[in-house]
Parts: C-alpha cells; sequence; structure tokens
C-alpha cells in the first residue's frame, strides 16, 4: 500500500506532446479510476507509473521517493492483452514470480523451498476460483479466466501499486461484471493501491474510490500534437466523501475530518 | 477444402505417388534394357540392390571398411558438428540481438551482410584457411546456416509482445532470468523449425564440401562414381542421403512437439 506523487509531468515524443502540467497525489490504499478519450495519454500515463517510459520533465515519487527507471516488483500489471506467459501451466505462470525472487541464477526452485512456492503460489489461484485449472496452458483459458490468472500472478510479489490497463475491456459483460466483485475483494484484502485505465465510465465509477479524467483543455486546430492532456476532473467517488467536486485537485487530507472536524 | 480424407486413405493418398514414380522407373528400365543390355543409366532394382548389399555389408577389397557406413558416418559427423554449432551460435546471438537493444545496434547489420555473403563463394577460402579436412567441411555448414539462423531467432524474439517481457520484470525477473525463462523457451519451437528448413542447404553444402575435396563421405562417394557412369551406387546413395535428411526433420518435428507442446495446442490438424 503505497502513495504516489506526480509532480508537473510533461511526456513528449518529438514536438508532440502527450501529457502536461500532470500534478496527481494519490494517497495509499485508494482504487484510482483513470478516464479519459482515446489518445488522451491514458496509457502514456500508465507507462509512466510502470517505469517503462520516463516523464520529459518533472518527477515521480512512490512513498516519496523517485520511481526506478523500470518495471519492477514494486509495481505489478494487468494488461488487456498477453498479459501471462503462453508457455508455462496456470500455476507455472504464478509459481515463475516466486522462482524470480528467490532464485537469480537459474530461476527455477527445488525441494522445500518449490513446495512452498507452489503452496503460496495455489493460494493466489485458490482466491481467483482458477485452483481446478492448475495444469493447463493459458490457451486452454476462456478470456476471463486468462485475466484472473494475469491478475494472481501481479499479486504474487505483493507489489506496493497495481496498475491496470483496461483489464476487463475484452471481456463479456457478464464475465466483466464478476471480474468486478473480484477486483474489489483483492483490493480489500491485500491493501494495495490500484490504478485502473479504462474507457468504461460505469466501470470507473463504480469500482473506484477516485476518479481521475485526463483530456486536452487546448487544442491548436493547425498543430494536432501542440498541447497535451492534463486531469480535467478529479472526483471523490468515496461513500463518506463530499459531494464529488469537479475541476479542482483534492489535498490529501481526508475528507471526513473537513466535514466533521 | 471440406473433404477431408480419413486415417487409412490418407495413408493410401501419401504412398500413391512414391508407387507412381517406382513403377515409371520399373518399366523405363525393363525397356532400355530390352534395347540395350549394357545400359547404366536406368539400373534395374534388382541390380541396385546387390551393389547396396555389396557397400553395405561387405567389406572394400583395398580399405577393408564397409563403404556405405564409413561414408554415412563421416558425413553426419560433419553434418552434426556443422548444424550443431551453427544451432547454438544462432541461439546465443539470435536471442542477444532481439533482446539487448545495445547488441542488436552493433551486430544486426553485421548479421544481415554476412548473411548475404553466397556460403559456397567463400569456400576456397575456407579450403585455404582451414585445410582441406573435416574443418573446412564443417565451417562452411555453419557459415551457410548461422546467419540465417541468428536472424531468424532475433525476429522471433522481437515478435514477442512487449507486455510479456515488461510483466515478467513486473515480477521481478532480471534480464537474464528473463531471457532463459521467457524469452528462450518461447522461442525454441521456432529455432527447431529453423534448424529442420536449414537442413536442406546443410546437406547441400556438406555435399558440395565433399564433392570438391574428401576421402570419405556419401557426397565424396557419389561424385567419385560418377566417372564410372555408376548409376547403381548414385540411385541408391541420393535415396539413402534424403532418407536420412526425412528422419532427422522428422525427429526435429518430434522433438519440439514433444518438449514443447504448448506451442503447438492450437494448431489445425
Amino acid at each position: 500500500m503505497s502513495a504516489i506523487t506526480v509532480r508537473d509531468v510533461w511526456l513528449e515524443y518529438g514536438d508532440q506532446i502527450v501529457l502536461e502540467r500532470v500534478n496527481l497525489e494519490i494517497a495509499a490504499g485508494g482504487f484510482i479510476s483513470l478516464v479519459g478519450p482515446s489518445g488522451a495519454g491514458k496509457s502514456s500515463f500508465l507507462r509512466l507509473l510502470l517505469g517503462q517510459e520516463q516523464p520529459t520533465r518533472g518527477a515521480i515519487l512512490l512513498d516519496g521517493e523517485p520511481l526506478r527507471p523500470e518495471p519492477g516488483p514494486d509495481r505489478g500489471v494487468v494488461f488487456q492483452r498477453y498479459s501471462v506467459f503462453p508457455h508455462l501451466t496456470v500455476l507455472g505462470n504464478v509459481l515463475v514470480a516466486f522462482e524470480f525472487e528467490l532464485s537469480p541464477v537459474l530461476a527455477r526452485l527445488r525441494g522445500a523451498a518449490r513446495r512452498e512456492a507452489i503452496a503460496k503460489s495455489f493460494a493466489l489461484l485458490e482466491e481467483v476460483g482458477l485452483e481446478a485449472h492448475r495444469d493447463k496452458y493459458p490457451s486452454a483459458l476462456s478470456g476471463g479466466m486468462q485475466q484472473r490468472l494475469a491478475i494472481a500472478q501481479a499479486l504474487a510479489r505483493k507489489p506496493r501499486v497495481l496498475l491496470l490497463d483496461e483489464p476487463f475491456g475484452a471481456l463479456d459483460p457478464g464475465t466483466r461484471a464478476q471480474m468486478h466483485a473480484l477486483i474489489r475483494k483483492l483490493w480489500r484484502e491485500h491493501a494495495t493501491t490500484v490504478i485502473m485505465v479504462t474507457h468504461d465510465i460505469k466501470e470507473a465509477f463504480g469500482l473506484g474510490t477516485r476518479l481521475i479524467a485526463l483530456d486536452h483543455t487546448r487544442l491548436d486546430p493547425d498543430a494536432a500534437g501542440r498541447y497535451g492532456a492534463t486531469v480535467t476532473y478529479d472526483l471523490d467517488l468515496k461513500r463518506e466523501g463530499p459531494v464529488p467536486v469537479l475541476g479542482f485537485l483534492k489535498d490529501t487530507t481526508k475528507p471526513n475530518e473537513e466535514i466533521n472536524p | 477444402m471440406n473433404i477431408v480424407p480419413g486415417r487409412g486413405s490418407r495413408l493410401v493418398l501419401a504412398l500413391l505417388p512414391f508407387v507412381l514414380i517406382v513403377l515409371v522407373y520399373i518399366v523405363g528400365s525393363a525397356e532400355r534394357r530390352a534395347a540395350n543390355p549394357d545400359d547404366k543409366l536406368l539400373p534395374p532394382i534388382s541390380e541396385m540392390a546387390q551393389t547396396v548389399h555389396r557397400l553395405a555389408f561387405e567389406p572394400d577389397r583395398r580399405s577393408g571398411e564397409t563403404v556405405l557406413w564409413t561414408d554415412t558416418a563421416a558425413s553426419l559427423q560433419r553434418l552434426g558438428l556443422g548444424l550443431g554449432i551453427a544451432t547454438l551460435i544462432g541461439l546465443v546471438a539470435g536471442l542477444s540481438i532481439g533482446l539487448l537493444p545495445v547488441v542488436g545496434a552493433s551486430f544486426a547489420s553485421l548479421i544481415a551482410v554476412l548473411s548475404m555473403i553466397p556460403p559456397m563463394a567463400v569456400l576456397p577460402i575456407l579450403f585455404i584457411v582451414f585445410g582441406l579436412g573435416e574443418l573446412s567441411k564443417v565451417v562452411l555448414i555453419v557459415f551457410g546456416v548461422a546467419p540465417f539462423l541468428v536472424r531468424d531467432l532475433a525476429l522471433a524474439v522481437g515478435s514477442l509482445p512487449a507486455e510479456q517481457l515488461v510483466k515478467a520484470q513486473s515480477l521481478g525477473a532480471s534480464t537474464w532470468q528473463l531471457a532463459i525463462r521467457v524469452v528462450l523457451p518461447q522461442v525454441m519451437p521456432r529455432l527447431i523449425e529453423s534448424v529442420r528448413l536449414s537442413l536442406g542447404p546443410a546437406f547441400l553444402f556438406l555435399i558440395s564440401a565433399e564433392a570438391i575435396a574428401a576421402d570419405t563421405g556419401l557426397g565424396y562417394r557419389i561424385f567419385l562414381v560418377r566417372r564410372y557412369l555408376a548409376m547403381d551406387v548414385i540411385l541408391p546413395y541420393v535415396a539413402w542421403i534424403t532418407l536420412l535428411a526425412f528422419l532427422l526433420d522428422l525427429a526435429l518435428a518430434r522433438l519440439a512437439r514433444r518438449f514443447f507442446a504448448w506451442s503447438y495446442l492450437q494448431e489445425r490438424r
């Protein structure tokens, strides 16, 4: 469970500005929904948080310390597709996370360490309801099951932040509803900070404790890439919170204290 | 397209063209023999069987060795060494070039240029540098096959979804761990397929090198007896080489399906 600080972040590709003046304080333990139209830099922002790309200007801090400039076990991720390894079984997909952790040279475990890692992996599979499919390969799983596996895998290293890039975008509505219940349960139990990019506004409001919208505030009709997207809405969705306020950044003090001092 | 043969009829259909070719040969051979009893171009199958028996089971009068097995052993050793070394180079270099941008930037263009050099054009250089012995033949096979394997494998590594590499890193994998646990197993089936495709060129280089300078080997033998128009040796040798290549190919295909079964789950058929 970790807090993230985004300080005046700009992201530019050559003369194309994708993000500009992004300032955010994300409190630990929140479930942040990130929405916005296509091309508003949602996925780019997630890649910055992941460490896959670096901001052109500004800084991102995780618990007050600068983010490591490459993906690491402190930030778990689930993508829309290609998130699981096709050459490993369901169990192997989760197990490999522990093997990376404990066996630096061979990335394989033996004996007691292996049995312990298998037990831990199996517990995670039980949490996402895949224990019956432990020996199947991902290609034999449905889309929803593959995403469950990807989530179990991402939780294995107990990440401080869990990043979800349209994780349920390719699923049918019924499966999606099940996945919503699952991710809400896991978020509470694992007490991790979740940041989810989504196109589905209903999903964004339904799951999040806070909703952040990215969009362009200025447009130059002659140069499409002249202005970047920035935070346009920042809504507090917590049940105990005040009525959502549009268009300004909240400070990190608890909303309850503001109402009932 | 929608008429699918069953198991039995598939076998019959597969054997049919072979049976036809043999029939045509038998008829042709008999006709030529009828016209000219000394014809050497299409020896009858009985004659070839005698020759094969002599080559395979009777020691040679001068060397005391059974020619067919000595030739086969020599050729397979060269082929195995050449292909083995080429595969190893393909694996290590292809993986590094495909996965590590620094290595790719340094060597990708070099490999691209190397793969354009016709291997037979450098054979004289190999003979001069490495002598006429085993080494130059092995090096020719390596030179002919390795650049293709390197490029093919680098492409296969490059076509792995970026999401997977990021995911592995977010699970704590180092570059080395990622290479051996995520990338290597996923490109191995592709490597085996490329080696299968390289069997043809590898045999081509082997036989060419043996034809030019050798004292034993399958290619050496057929080019040696060519002077005597000994079709009764050449035809069985060609069939034998084909059979060897076919069996190698089959073995590699089985190997891939045995150890990388996950890769063939989605296959049609």
